[in-house]
């Protein structure tokens, strides 16, 4: 509780979620919760994300709150020790619907169920964040005409992004085709194709990933949408070139701030005007260089045995990334925490694999430090090159690197390789095991 | 080709790379007047990593630095799993 004042089971449409086994009406999903987890905080570690959604339809606005683990695989001792002491958790649930019904009752409505998610950042430590039904899903507007599209999210709905399309899907009266992280992803674009999908979301990299497979050209999108990781012009376009009857947006959001600002113009970066105080999203602000945030879709706070604040001075949530003025434009920089260090000099990898991508040769890259005797580190990359372009030489790799970087960004050491992992939460995973 | 080889075309490459003239590399030039900094160095050495699998700064981290281009072509060729002499196919 509550969107509108409504818990989630009060939005549920005329639409289906489907993953690649099943299809569920959605309002077949609105169970009774029942007194076992009435008023309870839960932790729920469901494999599957559909049993995840149908857990969160009927604990919304019952449970008082709901833990999501994000990953198929269930925490270890320790961590989810850890979990329940930070959380105060009574209950871990580990399949839905529960093995013994809950004794049925009408669903009295509790306070607003906090809703915790886990930050996806692709370094340092998880932490918990808590939500309500309010942050994440108040400013969605319901359909007029009572019938929503149907979205296909790269996104796993266990986390900020996934959720994000999860209740556009259940609020906007829609239909929701969810991806398997062990579906290629040939094999989602085929699957959404068939239940008529149009509005495709994912991050840059699956993206990538998508328009290398040879399934890219089956699917007709109205509506394409980047985020979670930075968007350059080389992906918009060659996603403009394979869709061109879409919008193509691309949007910046945290677990914890937030939707900040959608760009729909075609170009990388944000107009610089988009930061602002009046912003259609957020407030936003730029201070020593990194984005601040401050909306009502902003999380509660953290969660650590006690609720912490995650705003700054004046209500902004520092999003720790890095904005670049260029022109009339800021353009994302990267992280502090994602720094590699070559003697000193500071360089963020996203800006090497800026202009790998760039490379009509170069399909997606990797760029990571690597540790040296010499400088403390030096930067290398690893890049998949694009089907049916000539095998690019690493010597040439270097060559157009030189001419686009200052010394010291140009990757010592370049592979070429067949493939490239991304994370659980569809970031690349730059960090080696 | 040699360990020794790969080094010196290494070397010579990262160096070109770099637009820096290096002279003649003989084995008593110093490292400090080769002409190569230190991010020229940590490119060979990550390069020669990955081609002769060894960093032997890795295997012998308190070895003293290389002074000269003799110091630096032996340290490899006594890291190198590949002795002097023998031939990558």
């Amino acid at each position: 509780m509550t969107a509108h004042g409504r818990a989630l089971r009060d939005w549920l449409g005329k639409g289906f979620v489907t993953d690649t086994q099943r299809a569920v009406e959605l309002a077949t999903l609105s169970g009774p919760c029942g007194n076992t987890f009435r008023n309870k905080n839960l932790l729920l570690t469901l494999p599957r994300q559909l049993d995840m959604i149908a857990a969160l339809i009927a604990l919304d606005g019952c449970a008082r709150r709901v833990v999501i683990w994000p990953e198929n695989i269930p925490p270890d001792p320790a961590t989810e020790a850890a979990i329940r002491r930070a959380a105060e958790i009574d209950l871990t649930v580990t399949a839905w619907p529960p093995a013994r019904q809950p004794a049925k009752g009408a669903p009295e409505p509790v306070d607003a169920t906090e809703w915790i998610l886990f930050t996806s950042g692709t370094t340092g430590r998880p932490k918990l964040v808590v939500h309500t039904l309010t942050t994440l899903a108040g400013h969605i507007a319901p359909p007029a005409d009572g019938a929503g599209p149907v979205w296909a999210s790269f996104y796993d709905v266990r986390r900020y992004g996934g959720m994000q399309v999860l209740l556009r899907a259940l609020v906007g009266s829609g239909s929701l085709v969810l991806s398997d992280p062990d579906e290629r992803p040939a094999d989602f674009l085929r699957r959404a194709g068939r239940h008529e999908a149009s509005h495709f979301l994912g991050t840059p990299s699956h993206w990538r990933r998508a328009l290398m497979s040879e399934a890219a050209d089956t699917i007709r999108p109205a509506y394409v949408r980047l985020s979670g990781e930075i968007v350059d012009q080389a992906i918009l376009d060659r996603l403009r070139a394979a869709y061109p009857g879409a919008r193509i947006v691309h949007a910046f959001a945290s677990t914890e701030a937030g939707l900040a600002c959608e760009v729909e113009d075609g170009l990388a970066g944000l107009p610089a005007n988009l930061v602002t105080h009046d912003g259609p999203f957020a407030d936003l602000e730029l201070r020593e260089g990194r984005l601040f945030v401050s909306s009502t879709r902003q999380a509660l706070g953290y969660l650590d045995g006690r609720l912490l604040p995650l705003r700054g001075e004046g209500g902004f949530v520092d999003t720790g990334d890095r904005l670049v003025r260029a022109g009339s434009r800021y353009r994302f920089a990267g992280r502090d925490d994602g720094v590699i260090n070559v003697g000193g000099q500071k360089i963020h990898p996203e800006e090497v694999e800026l202009v790998l991508n760039a490379h009509p040769a170069v399909a997606m890259c990797a760029v990571r430090a690597r540790r040296n005797p010499v400088t403390g580190a030096v930067v290398s990359a690893e890049i998949v090159p694009r089907d049916g372009a000539e095998m690019p030489d690493p010597s040439s790799l270097h060559a157009f690197c030189r001419a686009h970087l200052p010394a010291h960004k140009v990757p010592a050491t370049i592979r070429i390789v067949p493939a490239l992992d991304l994370a659980a939460s569809g970031k690349l995973v730059r960090a080696r095991a | 080709m040699s360990v020794r080889d790969t080094v010196q075309r290494t070397i010579a490459a990262v160096a070109s790379e770099q637009g820096k003239t290096v002279p003649n590399l003989n084995d008593d030039l110093s490292l400090l007047d080769s002409g190569l900094d230190s991010l020229a160095l940590a490119v060979i050495v990550a390069r020669l990593e990955d081609e002769l699998g060894v960093d032997p700064f890795q295997i012998e981290s308190d070895a003293a630095f290389p002074l000269t281009i003799g110091e630096f072509v032996s340290l490899y060729e006594h890291a190198s799993p590949m002795r002097n002499g023998a031939s990558i196919s």
